[in-house]
């Protein structure tokens, strides 16, 4: 950065978003009447497997109000594309099954849409679908992934046997298999990381409006991506050429993961907005239909093993994991639990041997995705689990073990031994920095890690069993060198480079427009407050714009806690480019040299003189008139950058879980939290605890309450918000969170991301807590959630081992 | 067929016929067109659609607008008075009690219930008292610190009102 | 999200009412808080719906000149926690849904819908509350143990209007206790235990404990309570008779709670809730 005046950058400054918010005044999708605007429901299969024989709406288009009815037979577009193959590069055979914008011949999951109603009103929408008239022929249904590849399993795909989507892997498979055959002390253990719902508060919607006189489209979307969206929809799903489409993302009520794709949904607006004669199209996802209509996260069955020595330390971990990815798949569903989670599954520690296989596997399910974190809380359960199982097996200590693992501090940039993080073209990531100890050491203090075992005779005395679990976690993101996304094949070629755009106008005041998008990350206050710090600019003066396509400069979107790293050093660099035209017009307008310009804020001085100065604003009224610019000086501060980073950041810290169990009910009650962060330097640290305490939220929802269940033959049992729990207000403590700062060195803040360390985090603390209460009672290892029914059974089933 | 029903929103009184089925949150998203209030589930769980009726929250989605009729109604949009946001509002804001803000308004509107009724709550009150709203960005803990932030504003009277913009 | 259509009927009186609740598909609505939800889902679509929420005169607590109560249909839950003089049937009752719940849920609305998860009838029943109904045939009384007769079913005619709830006053001294396990995400009761209790001396002389969201309506565990009357509600006694909870009982099964678990927890809470009535009792 140019300048280290003191400024708005790291400082706790209220959010610019919140006035519209807190006064009711957001603009949700929902939110928005359009004239004219007509409302589209979709019917949605019973059946979790079924072939669809034939189709009758001639009732429906009798019903009140309903103005068209459509089936998969009468869209002419291309299925839903796929945007990230199991290591494509690699050569690895990927049998994709895209779903279709409305079904045509078979359903592959309860809730695949099989037709529509465009009707006067939601209700007369809905009215209608109930007289659509499908013959079906149901099929056997699997909705597990080990019994999906089975002998004899229903088959989902023709073209994909055995239900098997595609086989990866990565690592050092000799090198591993050397370090079991040599090890003293080996553990296997299967653990399940179920499937989640990520239940944004406000589900998905779209509004598909056709211009007859111009031929155009605007597609208003619940989206984290409108830009990539407009791309999948027309140069892969409908054809209509891209500028041909605008994409807007309006407010957007929470998101985490599963607004990042490419929906059925966004492309049925558009068409039935077309057919209708171009009124505006609404549709608005119920909260039951979001269960099973919009995708669901995690769902991995693994088969883990440690091998070490009896001194602590741990010299090979091998892990089989299968990744449920649903009836077809969503867009990016094979690149999470390959590259997002065999990548990163040695967490923070110096592992010298890893191999990783997954197999990614088709069942009668919703299609599972991104859901915050995506692959790392899955990785970080994995070795989270493996480093306590690993302890306990040599009866060393749990915080003891991590620090004799953790990767020192003098390794960073670090190169993972077993070519985890290299691609099969060689390009290669590096864990940028870090630094373990502090963390660890600071919470351990926090929690009174040397007084657990008092803690645990006391509760003991109150009939409950106390545990205490660490999780030691690190994080990948600022997604991610477009070389690397390449390299490793993740595609048709998607980048995830950044851009920024920044016009300072004649009054002065500033417009940013970002390719990011916010849906509660507080954007247009962050990146007011970089912009404000790097050109002087009062953060009044600036206004913050995004996810728009007609208003804002391509952008990959707000996902993979992406925005702080890559987003922001796009803003920088467009700031950097309007700092130096301002410097060079400066020392037009002082008669100086642009190398005698020192700026100071938003001052543009000549050193040594400090009374000839001219104020950005002036510079901005001047040149943007451009009466009096240089030959060859373009006119207007207005100046765009892209940036693409050079590595991801890796965020880390320690979480630590204490929990208590009603020994006679099961019942687990999280009695405390704690939190040590390390995301590098903080462009505003009340959004960052934000974040923290949402993310940490989330994983022990994960851990203790939510849980997606579907019944043998396919129905979702957690078909709503009745059955499938929340967290709420009283079931938490209060978060603790502390930190440390290890600047990143992959950008000029020095910041690293925090959208989804918690998540990361947090579930396996609650896993490592929960089974360290249970251990006493020979319990070695049980399986999210820790419902109380769970918890109850297994202290059932160790005290009747016992007796 | 319609029923003609009247009822006083945020202070005005409306008119309107609606069909028997129409919720009120519909009748007050869509026909007075108060999009503050929000709908986020089907079975009354989430309590993005919490206004007062009556002067006591409630979920908007599971009142039938029928049932309304002769009720007062008040929304998010009229917490603000003269220009000056509500104690509670200015509490969220300082406090990031909220991201995504989608739960805001019903959650805002809860809390108003709370401290109507209480106005010294403990957090454990707080966290009782909105237990029928959902946040999914927050884990809750800045919004248990903004009621409580809240609480003490109101008890003492507030000396510097916040204006709306 | 959207109902299906139906009619709108919304009567002065209890007569009216009950005339209209007697034709074929209507429904009574009160509070709307069990129901509407339901026909939101369009898994109840009444042809009519006969709203009783304006009549006048069936809302509050009343003390009969015996020492006994009456509570009108209409009270809101958030009424009862206000007005009762029990604490632990206030303490149970804040925990019945939320506060929207409560400020528009009603308790008439909640024993006529006979929710087998529902908290309001294993505390009354616990109570000792009768049903007063109401229908074009006259007035009748009906104690609420036997009421039930299964998943939403009681033994109310569809034109019989629920007004009111009653109960004889309460033995001296006695103390209550309403224990549950919540369903995490409905928070309705996966078990829900409701005892009052009396003793004389060191004997226990009057029992009442009911059960809810364990069999396929709310009931009264005859057994735990023969066990407890004449005992010393010693540690050991408290054990034996809360093994009785679920005895005659099929009990229910669901992704939350097998039978198996759901019965070892009635048995939990039923004798956490005698431990804790019996500290209550003088």
């Amino acid at each position: 950065m140019a300048i280290e005046a003191p400024g708005p950058l790291g400082q706790r400054i209220k959010r610019v978003e919140d006035p519209k918010f807190i006064t009711g005044k957001g603009r949700y999708l929902d939110d928005i009447q359009l004239q004219g605007m007509v409302h589209l429901a979709i019917l949605r299969s019973p059946y979790a497997h079924a072939n669809i024989r034939s189709i009758d709406t001639s009732r429906a288009k009798e019903m009140p109000g309903v103005i068209a009815v459509f089936t998969g037979e009468d869209i002419p577009y291309n299925p839903l594309p796929f945007a990230w193959p199991a290591g494509g590069s690699a050569g690895l055979q990927n049998n994709v099954n895209m779903p279709n914008v409305l079904a045509k011949d078979s359903v592959k999951w309860t809730g695949e849409g099989v037709a529509a109603v465009v009707a006067d009103t939601p209700g007369h929408a809905q009215d209608a679908l109930e007289v659509i008239d499908v013959d079906y022929e149901p099929l056997p249904a699997v909705v597990d992934v080990e019994k999906a590849m089975e002998p004899g399993a229903p088959q989902l795909h023709e073209n994909a046997p055995n239900n098997i989507v595609f086989e990866w892997s990565v690592g050092d498979k000799d090198g591993t298999d050397q370090a079991f055959a040599n090890a003293e002390v080996t553990v296997r253990q299967r653990i399940v990381n179920h499937r989640l719902i990520p239940n944004a508060m406000e589900a998905r919607g779209d509004i598909g409006w056709y211009n007859p006189g111009t031929d155009e489209y605007t597609v208003w979307m619940s989206s984290q991506t409108p830009h990539i969206q407009r791309l999948l929809l027309t140069a892969f799903v409908t054809g209509i050429p891209e500028h041909k489409v605008r994409t807007i993302s309006p407010d957007v009520g929470g998101a985490f993961g599963s607004k990042i794709f490419c929906y059925a949904d966004m492309a049925l607006v558009m068409f039935a907005s077309k057919q209708i004669g171009g009124l505006p199209v609404k549709w608005v996802e119920g909260r039951r239909e979001n269960y099973q209509a919009t995708i669901h996260g995690r769902d991995h069955v693994t088969y883990l093993e440690i091998a070490g020595k009896r001194d602590g330390e741990v010299t090979g971990l091998r892990v089989k994991t299968y990744a449920n990815l649903g009836g077809r798949l969503s867009t990016i569903g094979p690149g999470i639990p390959t590259t997002l989670y065999g990548r990163v599954l040695s967490g923070c520690y110096k592992i010298p041997n890893v191999y990783c296989e997954v197999t990614g596997v088709y069942t009668n399910t919703t299609f599972v995705d991104a859901y915050r974190g995506a692959g790392r809380p899955e990785a970080t359960y994995v070795v989270e689990r493996a480093m306590d199982l690993f302890a306990n097996e040599i009866g060393m200590d749990r915080a003891a073990i991590r620090r004799r693992n953790f990767i020192p501090p003098d390794a960073f940039p670090y190169d993972n031994p077993s070519g985890l993080l290299t691609a099969s073209g060689g390009a290669k990531l590096y864990v940028d920095s870090g630094n373990y100890e502090p963390a660890l050491n600071k919470a351990l203090v926090a929690v009174g890690y040397d007084q657990i075992e008092a803690k645990k005779a006391e509760a003991k005395s109150r009939g409950k069993l106390l545990g205490i679990g660490l999780s030691t976690y690190i994080e990948v993101c600022g997604v991610a060198p477009s070389k690397w996304i390449g390299a490793v094949g993740e595609g048709w070629g998607a980048a995830m480079w950044e851009s920024a755009n920044i016009r300072v106008h004649l009054t002065g005041k500033t417009v940013v427009t970002m390719g990011t998008q916010s849906h509660g990350q507080g954007h247009e206050t962050t990146y007011a407050q970089i912009i404000s710090q790097e050109l002087g600019i009062p953060m009044e003066d600036i206004v913050v714009q995004h996810s728009d396509t007609q208003g804002t400069p391509f952008g990959y979107g707000t996902y993979g806690s992406r925005t702080s790293n890559v987003g922001s050093t796009a803003a920088i660099k467009a700031a950097g480019k309007i700092r130096d035209k301002a410097r060079r017009y400066a020392a037009h307008m002082l008669e100086a040299s642009p190398d005698d310009i020192e700026v100071v804020g938003s001052e543009y001085r000549v050193k040594g003189s400090p009374d000839q100065k001219k104020t950005l604003q002036e510079i901005a009224f001047a040149l943007d008139l451009a009466f009096d610019a240089p030959e060859g000086m373009e006119p207007y501060l207005d100046e765009t950058a892209y940036h693409d980073t050079p590595n991801c950041t890796f965020p880390f810290g320690t979480h630590i879980a204490v929990v208590e169990i009603d020994e006679e009910t099961g019942k687990v009650d999280l009695v405390r939290y704690l939190a040590v962060d390390d995301v590098g330097k903080k462009i505003n640290p009340m959004i960052v605890d934000g974040q923290l305490h949402g993310g940490i939220a989330q994983g022990v929802g994960q851990a203790l309450w939510e849980q997606a269940v579907y019944s043998d033959d396919g129905q979702l049992l957690s078909g709503s918000m009745l059955d499938y729990a929340l967290p709420r207000a009283s079931w938490f403590p209060n978060i603790e969170l502390d930190e440390t700062v290890t600047p990143s060195p992959v950008n000029p803040i020095g910041v690293k991301g925090v959208g989804e360390a918690g998540a990361i985090a947090s579930t396996a603390a609650v896993a490592n807590a929960v089974n360290d209460a249970l251990g006493p009672l020979g319990i070695k290892h049980l399986d999210m959630p820790y419902t109380s029914q769970s918890v109850w059974a297994a202290i059932q089933a160790a005290k009747g081992g016992q007796a | 067929m319609a029923e003609h029903i009247s009822l006083t929103v945020n202070g005005s009184p409306r008119e309107l016929d609606v069909e028997p089925r129409r919720l009120l949150v519909q009748a007050i998203r869509e026909d007075f067109g108060l999009t503050g209030t929000h709908v986020g589930c089907d079975t009354s769980q989430c309590g993005a659609c919490t206004v007062h009726l009556d002067g006591k929250a409630v979920k908007s989605c599971t009142v039938l607008a029928v049932q309304a009729d002769g009720s007062d109604v008040t929304t998010i949009e009229a917490l603000a008075q003269d220009g000056q946001l509500h104690p509670i509002q200015n509490a969220f804001w300082e406090k990031h009690g909220l991201q995504c803000g989608f739960c805001t308004p019903g959650m805002i509107m809860a809390a108003a219930d709370l401290l109507e009724r209480d106005d010294d709550p403990t957090d454990a009150e707080i966290r009782h008292a909105i237990e029928g709203n959902f946040c999914r960005c927050t884990g809750y803990q800045n919004i248990v610190a903004a009621i409580r932030e809240a609480a003490a504003v109101m008890r003492e009277g507030s000396s510097a009102p916040t204006p709306v913009a | 999200m959207i109902p299906a259509e139906f009619s709108y009927v919304r009567p002065t009186s209890v007569e009216e009412a009950a005339q209209a609740a007697g034709q074929p598909g209507a429904k009574v609505i009160a509070g709307g808080q069990s129901l509407l939800p339901l026909m939101k889902l369009r898994l109840a679509r009444p042809s009519t719906i006969v709203d009783i929420g304006r009549i006048p005169g069936l809302s509050g607590t009343r003390y009969l000149p015996d020492g006994g109560v009456e509570m009108g249909a209409l009270t809101t839950y958030a009424q009862v926690i206000a007005e009762t003089q029990l604490e632990w049937t206030r303490e149970a009752l804040s925990n019945v849904g939320d506060v929207q719940v409560r400020n528009r849920g009603t308790l008439g609305g909640s024993i006529a819908h006979a929710d087998p998860a529902s908290d309001a009838p294993a505390i009354a029943l616990a109570l000792d509350y009768s049903a007063v109904l109401r229908s074009p045939r006259g007035e009748r009384v009906v104690p609420l143990d036997g009421f039930f007769t299964g998943p939403f079913t009681t033994t109310a005619a569809d034109d019989e209007i629920l007004v009111a709830l009653r109960r004889p006053p309460l033995p001296d001294g006695v103390g209550g206790a309403y224990e549950k396990l919540a369903q995490p995400a409905s928070g309705y009761a996966m078990v829900g235990v409701a005892v009052v209790l009396g003793r004389s001396g060191a004997t226990i002389s009057h029992a009442r404990v009911a059960l809810t969201g364990v069999g396929e309506h709310p009931y009264r565990a005859k057994a735990v309570e023969d066990a407890l009357v004449g005992s010393d509600g010693s540690a050991g006694a408290i054990v034996a008779a809360a093994a009785h909870a679920t005895d005659g009982v099929t009990v229910n099964s669901d992704i939350h709670a097998n039978a198996a678990y759901r019965s070892a927890m009635a048995v939990v809470h039923t004798r956490r809730a005698i431990e804790t009535a019996l500290g209550r009792s003088a």
